[in-house]
């Protein structure tokens, strides 16, 4: 009997991806445009946020590409704001990789703004695929509790801003606010970790300070 | 759920591999798997064989290569696995930093 062959590869899988998002961002930055790609959980407020964003960008012009699984309610929400937004439906994939978004932008026909692309909620696999985007932001909340960090690392790890949403809820429940960032800081030295609330709209004047830092 | 895409690719390069180096049969692909890549290795055996079917690498064996996630002490800059809801390092009081030992994702070779 024959002995095998073994042929080095040496290759990620990630790579043909990985590829296509350097493409993207490439293409995104001649554009002018800085792309974040929004994490978190179902239901952890990423749209509400986004709208709470939006609406104190002034002069800076919002594009959304809505990642879900099915249905389309955020982006008629968004476009009833006269945001200019896209969906994308995965029909039951977990996350966005970069071919989905490569066709999205193509038809959002952007230029000069900030263009978010709204993941699929789940804290696990959108933090493990480039989807072209200069900055990822993770909403994290306080009612999903303070061991999130300790539970799903790599969405943590991999944010380049975090923004612990809910707040005004902080007085009602129990949220060890000294265990989380503990647990952030562990992972990511440099997010910055900013509270806020969707209701009260709190904290949301930091987070465009830091958005627009990035961009000029 | 995202096991299957992604074992098609892996198919996809072995299939490349073997077609560029004349290999009829794929007999072996060597995978390693970080636990933090997200991918369950079991899963990716069990499409393994439904979309392998009628490609070079139909009955190939899928040997995959788990890796353990390691953090690194900032102080004694050791290397260790973390405990649950813990980034303590076990050997002095300091703290561990993610490291990518852990998320690799990638075909080591195949034996054809």
């Amino acid at each position: 009997m024959s002995e095998n062959k073994e042929i080095t590869i040496m290759q990620s899988v990630y790579a043909k991806n990985d590829e296509v998002a350097a493409q993207i961002n490439k293409e995104l930055t001649t554009k002018n445009i800085f792309a974040i790609n929004v994490m978190g959980a179902p239901g952890a407020g990423k749209t509400t946020s986004l709208i709470q964003i939006i609406k104190r960008l002034g002069e800076v012009t919002p594009y959304v590409i809505e990642g879900d699984i099915e249905a389309d309610f955020d982006t008629k929400t968004l476009q009833g704001l006269g945001v200019k937004a896209i969906q994308i439906n995965t029909g039951g994939a977990c996350h966005l990789d970069s071919p989905l978004i490569g066709n999205a932008v193509e038809e959002l026909k952007l230029s000069d703004g900030v263009l978010f692309i709204e993941n699929i909620g789940n804290l696990v696999c959108p933090a493990e695929f480039m989807i072209g985007e200069h900055a990822k932001m993770l909403i994290s909340t306080v009612t999903e509790g303070s061991d999130k960090p300790y539970k799903y690392p790599l969405a943590f790890e991999k944010a380049d801003i975090i923004l612990l949403n809910k707040c005004d809820l902080l007085p009602y429940i129990e949220f060890d606010e000294e265990f989380f960032m503990k647990g952030v800081r562990a992972l990511n030295k440099t997010a910055p970790v900013i509270k806020v609330s969707g209701k009260t709209e709190e904290g949301f004047d930091e987070v465009i300070t830091w958005i627009k830092g990035k961009i000029n | 759920m995202h096991e299957y895409p992604i074992t098609r690719r892996i198919i996809e390069i072995a299939q490349e591999f073997a077609i560029k180096n004349e290999a009829d049969k794929v007999k072996v692909i060597n995978l390693v798997v970080g636990d933090y890549s997200g991918y369950v290795a079991s899963s990716i055996e069990l499409y393994f064989d439904i979309i392998a079917e009628g490609s070079r690498c139909e009955h190939a064996r899928l040997n995959i290569e788990r890796v353990k996630p390691l953090l690194k002490c900032s102080l004694c800059e050791e290397y260790f696995e973390r405990k649950p809801y813990s980034f303590s390092c076990p050997s002095c009081t300091g703290e561990g930093r993610p490291t990518e030992i852990g998320q690799e994702f990638y075909i080591r070779s195949i034996e054809v």
